[in-house]
């Protein structure tokens, strides 16, 4: 995992289908983007089937991490100031359904 | 390794461009290879596109790229090996691309990365689904591509004679 896994990112659920994630991270974080498949963060590029959502909590980002032999996780990555911006600059931001 | 990446380079428009004749070339996109049938149909499909003067590129997880390299040890069928991530990058970089993509699924995960590999890049994806869920998994891909499916997971031949069809049209 590289720098994610040098930043000491929280693992919050594992084992998700990508439909999970996504209901994972818009039920739980206040603010949340759309990024295409391939979405560089840290150093991964994102790997998944859109529409892929990151979350925004504070100033930490929370996204879908996949690894090929055990499915895929959502990280929680503390102080992620730059990516944040860069998320706000170039994802499209969606917001959470009525009920 | 790196002979691929000189295949292609990025143009001025910001798209990869071969930058001499090198002919076609095909990325088998290898993910766990739990399922025995794998490393089979992998080396099969490398010998199948190379008859029909196809280069192949294999994109796999090391023990998926270890299995293939010990059972071709002499590289009769073996193209290229890439690091997964890494030819991911490579493409979303637009470093380099490919005219065909095989994508070898038998589980969710296989799904994300075809459907990443549909959306970064420009080759025709053609989606090998196997394993015990193979139709259900079939059943989930909802993004463009070409599939062939098969529920094998010890015997390859109904993948192969799949494969032999789609290579008629090649």
């Amino acid at each position: 995992m590289g720098c994610v896994e040098a930043r000491h990112c929280e693992i919050l659920a594992s084992y998700l289908t990508f439909p999970e994630c996504r209901e994972f991270i818009i039920s739980r974080f206040p603010e949340h983007y759309e990024v295409p498949p391939g979405y560089h963060i840290f150093d991964v590029y994102i790997i998944g089937i859109p529409p892929i959502v990151i979350g925004i909590e504070g100033d930490d980002v929370i996204f879908p991490y996949t690894k090929p032999c055990h499915g895929t996780f959502i990280l929680r990555a503390q102080g992620a100031i730059e990516e944040i911006a860069r998320l706000r600059a170039t994802g499209k931001k969606i917001s959470k359904k009525k009920k | 390794m790196e002979l691929l990446l000189y295949i292609y380079a990025q143009s001025d428009d910001g798209m990869a461009q071969k930058l001499e004749n090198t002919g076609r070339v095909a990325l088998l996109v290898l993910g766990c290879p739990e399922v025995p049938v794998q490393t089979s149909i992998a080396l099969y499909l490398m010998n199948l596109l190379k008859h029909h003067g196809i280069r192949p590129v294999i994109a796999g997880t090391k023990s998926a790229r270890m299995l293939l390299e010990v059972a071709d040890i002499e590289r009769h069928y073996l193209g290229d090996l890439l690091d997964l991530d890494h030819c991911i990058a490579e493409i979303v970089e637009k470093r380099m691309d490919a005219d065909l993509c095989f994508v070898f699924i038998h589980k969710e995960s296989g799904i994300s990365y075809a459907a990443t590999m549909s959306s970064i890049s420009r080759a025709k994806i053609i989606a090998l689904v196997f394993g015990e869920e193979a139709h259900e998994l079939a059943g989930q891909i909802t993004f463009p591509c070409e599939k062939i499916v098969a529920r094998a997971a010890h015997n390859p031949t109904p993948l192969r004679g799949k494969l032999d069809e789609l290579a008629g049209g090649w």
